[in-house]
């Protein structure tokens, strides 16, 4: 007697695959976002599986904020590298040479300008036609109600109201001329289920997410590391060694840590289902004003 | 104790449970937020901080006084927090001790009917809510109705509100004998009915005291123990291609997501549209290589044989095959704001599969409050009907109850891209009982738009004819084809200037890829008629040979050449008149050895609006009797 039930990472896997074929097979020049975070590693895993033995018939790419951990920069490198992924990194330069950063502009400006005009930037200039991102429905309230295909125009506009109908598992994958859309095959996947899916599939992952002491200092609640000498000298000088780890990456001085001492996958999850900080708070742009999140994602922001 | 080995026991559990996707109908009103962030909340899903923002919301735009408004938690976008009202399907995540589960929370009014079935598309179960103070009233039996269109084979009625009828036995007790008497004929295989109340949480996790006379399980109780994998099909092997794998010369491999039915290394697979069969020599799936795969999983397979197989064909068991039709009915969701255009052309998608598509019938619309059937000629948005589509491509599909994966399709407008219908297919009569529609007013509308240097009287002076199209009809082997080249012979002597077009010779041409189906021969004659319609517009005299077994289409027919100069001419020879003149043909259409063919194993309207009736036993007299018909109808020689 064979066993025909599938578990619920499994069901994930499968409804994940088959959507990252569906838009592999239907636009002619996708291209899959790499925040490198823990999300990105489980979907740059499940495109590999999607198309196993044949490549990943389109490239990864990385919007480079020039404000990201070094670790992350380092990760990224060696696993695209050691995995035959052809990497794409952009940045917003002009921004860059201009010297924006979160601790002279805010991180309102610099999200903006480092992150989704960036992201917008590199969408224009290779002109993809569908971009994959690793967002998750239960991140935050306003991506409750968003379609694993995210219809944008021409001007990477998001529009609340003119989103498509998504039936079953067939995906209208019809676009015009400089219209794109952004996929996001893991919209049903728990904070939960990353976790186990990782743990599943022995998927490695940036060594900030394991607790480790690390130069910190507190920036108004906020546990922010020291990872270069760009941190203002009054600030890093109140640096202190706290064994910490983080619930999400980003830009160093957006991102905020947490006092942990979970050093492995089980040791998250268990410090995960006691305690109770949900995942985006750590995350500074969270809290620019109400409604941050679906703002940005109406400008273009993932 | 040690805690490390707790949390891996944990994990291994947690990831061997099973997935639930449940959804919820009922409107705000009607508690359904409120009954949903409970579940979320009483599951320990909803993280601190996020409560605390709640309350921080709360007080500025609640509605529930000083309690928690559990429904803030639901809805997300900024406008619509505004209004007070859920406008969109969205998805809730939780899990217990034993099972996971995905709530799709649509809102419940007539206008948002569109958002209730893209929720029910993925759903396993539907909660369906009722305000035990209003009972069983229009709402519910439209939501009972929506599921059930979308094959959702669980419900749970829950009677919410109970703590506002004294949680009342003969309250409940009438509300589900009610429910009964509505549903009977909708034939879903599995209802619950639970009292509850989903402010003060009674019964919705646990079974509290409040309600002793009730027996049946908490809500959450019969979610985490519905038997919900049975609803796959594991009969019916159906693989639709998404991609062609081809990493090096030795490997060409065949992905998808099984569809349903189980397929197993050493199976004979037969590709569809080519029918041509392999077998199975490696199974890829998300494991690695396996000896069998079932619904839902998502595999890579390799075969015996180089077959060529491409994206939007399906692999099969040889001995259990979809139907392949090019026509089928359906019933449609309109989802636009736009319209429908019945004459439109759209891009269907079903399974892997583009094609276009267009209507040939709406035949009705159904009210989502009544059930009654109203005709109508598009649908509207929020509108439900039962549609007949003829497609450029034939699809490979079974009906919808038997199988959800390859019985839906959606509509796309080719102008704004936009999903405007999704539809679910039925097969309850045969393609040859559809109706075919080749007229299109709009097309018709565009020829009239080009007008020629040339006048009527013009042609009718120099050919000293009328342009006009005598269209023979008759059974295969009733001795059309003679009569009609035996009038061209004696027209031509007579100086007309005359084009025959026959059957044989169209289908040699012109229309060589269509096939003798009801769809293929509608289209044959469409393109037939739009021939005759140029020809006679130039003055030509047009004599048709086509057996024409359709009325309706040979009304369309004279509709597109016009009636005053379609003449309709029968050949009524009986059956075995024509069984003896083509003794093999009839032969092998007895032994279904071919199929289609008119008089045997498919209809032959008999005309009713003949303008001749013509016997096949004078076959000497009918020419004669044909040109005097010509003459007495002034269309050939032309009266002064």
């Amino acid at each position: 007697m064979n066993n025909f039930s599938i578990n619920n990472l499994r069901e994930l896997e499968t409804e994940a695959i088959h959507i990252i074929r569906e838009v592999a097979a239907e636009f002619e020049n996708p291209v899959m976002l790499y925040s490198i975070g823990k999300d990105s590693s489980v979907m740059v895993r499940l495109a590999e599986k999607a198309f196993y033995p044949a490549k990943v018939p389109f490239p990864l790419m990385h919007i480079d904020s020039k404000w990201k951990f070094q670790e992350m920069t380092a990760f990224r490198d060696y696993y695209a590298k050691e995995n035959g992924w052809n990497l794409i990194v952009e940045s917003n330069m002009e921004a860059f040479h201009a010297g924006i950063g979160p601790f002279t502009h805010g991180s309102k400006v610099h999200t903006d300008l480092m992150k989704t005009q960036a992201l917008l930037q590199a969408l224009d200039k290779h002109r993809f036609d569908a971009a994959f991102g690793g967002a998750r429905r239960d991140e935050e309230k306003s991506r409750a109600k968003e379609r694993i295909y995210s219809f944008r125009d021409r001007f990477h506009q998001w529009d609340p109201k003119s989103q498509r109908p998504e039936l079953w598992s067939i995906y209208n994958a019809r676009v015009h001329k400089g219209e794109s859309i952004r996929v996001f095959p893991l919209s049903n996947w728990t904070e939960l289920d990353i976790w186990q899916y990782i743990r599943l599939e022995n998927i490695p992952i940036v060594p900030l997410y394991f607790a480790k002491e690390r130069p910190i200092v507190d920036i108004d609640g906020n546990l922010i590391l020291v990872d270069d000498d760009r941190m203002p000298k009054e600030l890093a000088e109140k640096a202190q060694m706290r064994k910490v780890r983080f619930r999400t990456l980003g830009c160093y001085p957006l991102t905020g840590a947490i006092d942990s001492e979970a050093d492995t996958i089980e040791k998250i999850v268990e410090e995960m289902m006691t305690v109770t900080v949900s995942e985006r708070t750590t995350r500074v742009i969270d809290f620019d004003q109400e409604g941050s999140m679906e703002q940005k994602k109406r400008e273009g922001y993932f | 104790m040690n805690k490390n080995l707790d949390i891996k026991e944990f994990l291994d559990q947690d990831q061997q449970k099973d997935l639930l996707r449940l959804l919820t109908a009922g409107s705000v009103d009607d508690g359904k937020s409120t009954l949903i962030g409970r579940l979320l909340f009483d599951s320990k899903k909803i993280y601190e901080d996020q409560l605390s923002a709640l309350e921080r919301d709360s007080k500025r735009i609640g509605h529930a006084g000083d309690k928690i408004d559990y429904a803030l938690l639901l809805d997300g976008l900024k406008a619509e927090r505004e209004q007070g009202i859920t406008i969109d399907v969205a998805y809730r995540y939780f899990s217990t001790a034993k099972r996971k589960f995905i709530i799709a929370d649509t809102p419940g009014h007539e206008q948002y009917t569109r958002n209730m079935v893209t929720g029910a598309s993925t759903a396993n179960l539907a909660i369906i809510l009722i305000d035990a103070r209003k009972g069983v009233i229009t709402q519910t039996k439209r939501h009972t109705f929506l599921v059930s269109l979308l094959g959702i084979k669980h419900i749970v009625l829950a009677v919410n509100k109970m703590d506002l009828m004294d949680y009342s036995e003969e309250v409940f007790n009438t509300i589900v004998a009610d429910y009964k008497k509505f549903i009977t004929p909708l034939s879903i295989p599995d209802i619950e009915f639970i009292p509850l109340s989903a402010l003060n949480g009674d019964n919705v996790v646990e079974l509290t005291p409040t309600m002793p006379w009730f027996k049946g399980k908490s809500l959450l109780q019969h979610l985490e123990s519905v038997h919900a994998v049975s609803d796959r099909n594991f009969d019916d092997f159906r693989l639709p291609i998404q991609n062609v794998l081809r990493p090096g010369l030795d490997f060409r491999g065949f992905s998808g997501k099984i569809a349903s039915g189980v397929v197993r290394k050493g199976d004979e697979l037969m590709c569809l549209p080519s029918r041509k069969t392999a077998t199975v020599t490696r199974i890829i799936g998300s494991e690695g290589d396996t000896d069998y795969a079932f619904p839902p999983q998502s595999v890579t397979i390799t075969l015996s044989d180089e077959i060529d197989i491409s994206r939007g064909e399906m692999l099969v068991h040889p001995d259990n095959l979809p139907r392949t039709e090019r026509q089928f009915e359906a019933m449609l969701v309109w989802m636009d704001e736009e319209k429908m255009d019945p004459f439109g052309q759209f891009f269907l998608k079903h399974t892997t599969h583009t094609t276009r598509a267009r209507f040939d019938q709406i035949k009705y619309r159904i009210d989502v409050n009544t059930l009654e059937q109203y005709t109508t000629d598009a649908l509207e948005l929020n509108e439900i009907g039962r549609v007949i589509l003829t497609t450029n491509k034939p699809l490979f599909f079974d009906p919808y109850h038997q199988n959800r994966e390859t019985g839906s399709f959606v509509l796309i407008d080719p102008l704004s891209n936009n999903t405007c219908a999704v539809g679910m297919i039925i097969d309850k009569l045969r393609p040859s009982d559809l109706h075919s529609r080749i007229l299109d007013p709009e097309t018709r509308r565009l020829v009239e738009g080009g007008k020629s240097l040339i006048n009527k009287e013009e042609l009718e002076g120099r050919y000293r004819q009328k342009g006009s199209t005598t269209w023979i009809m008759g059974l295969h082997g009733s001795g059309k084809n003679m009569l009609a080249y035996a009038l061209e012979r004696q027209l031509f002597d007579k100086g007309a200037t005359v084009v025959l077009l026959d059957g044989s010779t169209m289908r040699s041409g012109l229309s060589r890829e269509l096939d003798h189906s009801p769809t293929d021969r509608a289209e044959q004659m469409r393109r037939m008629a739009h021939v005759c319609r140029i020809l006679n517009d130039q003055g030509y005299l047009v004599i048709c040979s086509f057996i024409s077994p359709d009325e309706a289409i040979r009304k369309q027919v004279a509709d597109i050449i016009g009636h005053e100069r379609f003449k309709l001419i029968y050949m009524d020879a009986t059956l075995e008149y024509c069984q003896k003149n083509k003794p093999e043909l009839y032969e092998k259409s007895k032994k279904a050895e071919i199929h289609n063919l008119p008089g045997m194993d498919e209809r032959f309207d008999i005309p009713t609006d003949a303008d001749l009736i013509l016997n096949p036993e004078n076959a000497a007299n009918n020419v004669t009797q044909l040109m005097e018909f010509l003459d007495n109808e002034g269309i050939f020689p032309l009266k002064a």
